[in-house]
């Protein structure tokens, strides 16, 4: 039963690309990996970042500049793009980490301003104008990925490594021991664990993965700009996080689709998108914090046991 | 860099009183969101938009109902209370049991719902708002001269500052204010009404958001864009203060707008940074803030 429900969204996935369009696929893929990247920290280690945007829009830019001025193939501009996000997530963790709750909430969301500023001033960003036309390249070399098909397959590839390796993490006893955090810190420090360590280290983990996402984002469009960088952004991945289920480890990716396909779906009424998110974060939050993925857990769990 | 640059002194002082002028907003939107936080335990996100909407309130009235800038300076505030009334019974006061992390989020869903209404109307550009004809002009000091308007800003800026601080510390409303921070449960054993005390405090502090919309109407232009632009210095300035002071609250704002505005003289495009650069350095060198306590 457990296979054939793995073969059916494998066979889903695969074949998506001849039946949506292409693009808002890779974004969507893109985004959730950016939420369940915030997810590890959100969901699992229950710090509030307010400031991923920083780590996603910088990474933008920086294998946004590798691919187009430094030659890069596709998969270096995206490493090197994730990495400078882990680095980023070092510096901002470093101090974020030492307060908690809502601090911790108002520290990454200022800290994150000042890399929106860098972004904003630093020469080889492009200012108001972004990089643009930023080449795709040929994979390792030698693929060709200009076609929006290959490049579905190849962020779906991305995508998938990079999800496993969150279980991984999430599973693993590290993964556990951040759990243990978000439960009760203080009793994790009197078993010896030095917490600060493993929230440092949940951070970077988060920052990297939100680094890899905002990295093949750039390839995917062929553009890095401000909006990347922005704090709205940072309130959207929150929004998609919360909207699936906080927490849960597919309730992102949920999000992200709704998040996007709400987007996609309101390009018409323009600048009411804001006020229809927003209006979604409040619904939530008053009503709906266990979120699609969450509720759907708890009515299988429910109906499981009768 | 530095070379190149003649400080005169009447640039100096002139950007000495632009930051003041600045540290003033900051010190007002600060406070409101320090006593807000203080009751509620909530970041009140919404501050920076319900700033901006004391300004367009202040133009409807003066535009629509003709009603001028210094009527407008005290119905403005009402009004806007009056939504921060709403927003506090009908959403916040359902979820003050639950994690606090959660009003933040509920706030910023608030502001981005306010801020698109404000710019599906009027575009991202902004209006301008006469200076009131009997504030107009400036005052020659002799050694600079002093825009009367920038005067006025920091005048009234500082009482209602020091206002809210007298009210706070020494009346016996902020006596009840106090005692409900530190033990909301035994407050109400006392008889007194815990609930409301929030609403009262939650009205307040969005009304003097408000009441800096009006006084920055003038000088900046309104526009549905100086919420947003503001926010993130108010979220710096609040840690560096830390929360839990008032007087701590005021002085750091006041102090981090003269800071910006001695940065403008050195280093023009860094003066926005240099909030949250003293923002890092305060955070390695003292957790909680400059006048901080430990925060639950």
């Amino acid at each position: 039963m457990k296979y054939l429900t793995y073969i059916i969204i494998g066979t889903v996935v695969l074949l998506a690309p001849f039946y949506f369009y292409p693009t808002i696929l890779m974004q969507i893929l893109c985004f959730a990996l950016f939420a369940s990247a915030f997810n590890l920290l959100f969901g699992y280690t229950g710090l509030l970042s307010f400031g991923h945007a920083a780590f996603f829009g910088f990474a933008a830019y920086i294998s946004g500049f590798a691919a187009k001025e430094m030659g890069f193939t596709p998969e270096f501009a995206i490493l090197s793009g994730a990495l400078m996000g882990g680095f980023l997530g070092l510096a901002i963790g470093a101090l974020a980490v030492r307060q908690q709750g809502i601090i911790f909430a108002m520290i990454t969301f200022a800290l994150a301003e000042v890399v929106y500023f860098i972004c904003l001033r630093a020469p080889f960003t492009g200012g108001e104008d972004g990089l643009q036309s930023v080449p795709r390249g040929y994979l390792f070399g030698l693929i060709d990925l200009s076609s929006s098909l290959r490049m579905y397959y190849f962020v779906l590839a991305i995508f998938i490594i990079s999800v496993l390796s969150l279980y991984r993490i999430i599973h693993s006893p590290f993964g556990q021991v951040l759990k243990a955090i978000r439960e009760n810190e203080n009793r994790a420090i009197s078993m010896g664990y030095k917490t600060q360590q493993y929230k440092l280290l949940a951070f970077v983990l988060s920052a990297f993965f939100s680094g890899v996402a905002g990295a093949t984002k750039t390839l995917v469009f062929q553009l890095a700009t401000l909006t990347d960088v922005h704090w709205h952004k940072s309130g959207e991945v929150v929004l998609m996080t919360l909207l699936g289920g906080l927490g849960t480890f597919t309730g992102p990716w949920v999000g992200s689709a709704f998040v996007i396909a709400l987007n996609d779906g309101l390009a018409d009424i323009g600048e009411w998108v804001p006020f229809i998110l927003g209006a979604v974060f409040v619904v939530c939050v008053l009503l709906f914090r266990k979120g699609i993925v969450g509720y759907i857990d708890l009515y299988l769990r429910k109906t499981g046991k009768q | 860099m530095f070379s190149s640059l003649s400080f005169s002194p009447q640039l100096v002082l002139s950007q000495l009183v632009v930051g003041l002028v600045n540290g003033s907003f900051y010190a007002i939107l600060s406070l409101g969101l320090a006593i807000i936080f203080g009751m509620l335990n909530v970041i009140n996100f919404v501050q920076g938009a319900l700033f901006m909407t004391g300004a367009f309130v202040g133009y409807f009235l003066l535009q629509l109902a003709g009603i001028d800038y210094l009527y407008a300076l005290f119905l403005t505030p009402i009004i806007v209370a009056g939504i921060g009334f709403l927003i506090e019974r009908f959403l916040l006061s359902r979820i003050y049991k639950i994690d606090h992390i959660y009003g933040w989020l509920l706030t910023f869903g608030l502001a981005l719902m306010i801020e698109s209404i404000f710019r599906q109307f009027y575009g991202v550009s902004g209006r301008p708002y006469p200076v009131p004809t009997w504030l107009r002009g400036t005052i020659d000091l002799g050694f600079m001269m002093l825009p009367i308007y920038r005067a006025w800003v920091i005048l009234v800026s500082s009482i209602g500052c020091l206002a809210t601080w007298y009210a706070i510390e020494k009346t016996q409303l902020g006596s009840y204010l106090r005692a409900s921070t530190e033990n909301p449960q035994m407050t109400r054993c006392f008889g007194i009404n815990v609930p409301w005390l929030i609403c009262i405090t939650y009205c307040c502090g969005v009304g003097m958001a408000a009441f800096a919309g009006v006084l920055a109407a003038p000088i900046y232009q309104v526009s549905p864009l100086m919420g947003s632009n503001i926010i993130v210095v108010i979220m710096a300035v609040v840690v560096i203060g830390g929360l839990g002071s008032i007087l701590g609250t005021i002085i750091t704002g006041i102090s981090i707008g003269l800071i910006e505005g001695i940065a403008k003289i050195i280093y023009p495009e860094g003066s926005h940074v240099i909030i949250f650069i003293i923002m890092a350095i305060v955070l390695i060198v003292k957790p909680t803030g400059l006048f901080g306590k430990r925060i639950r």
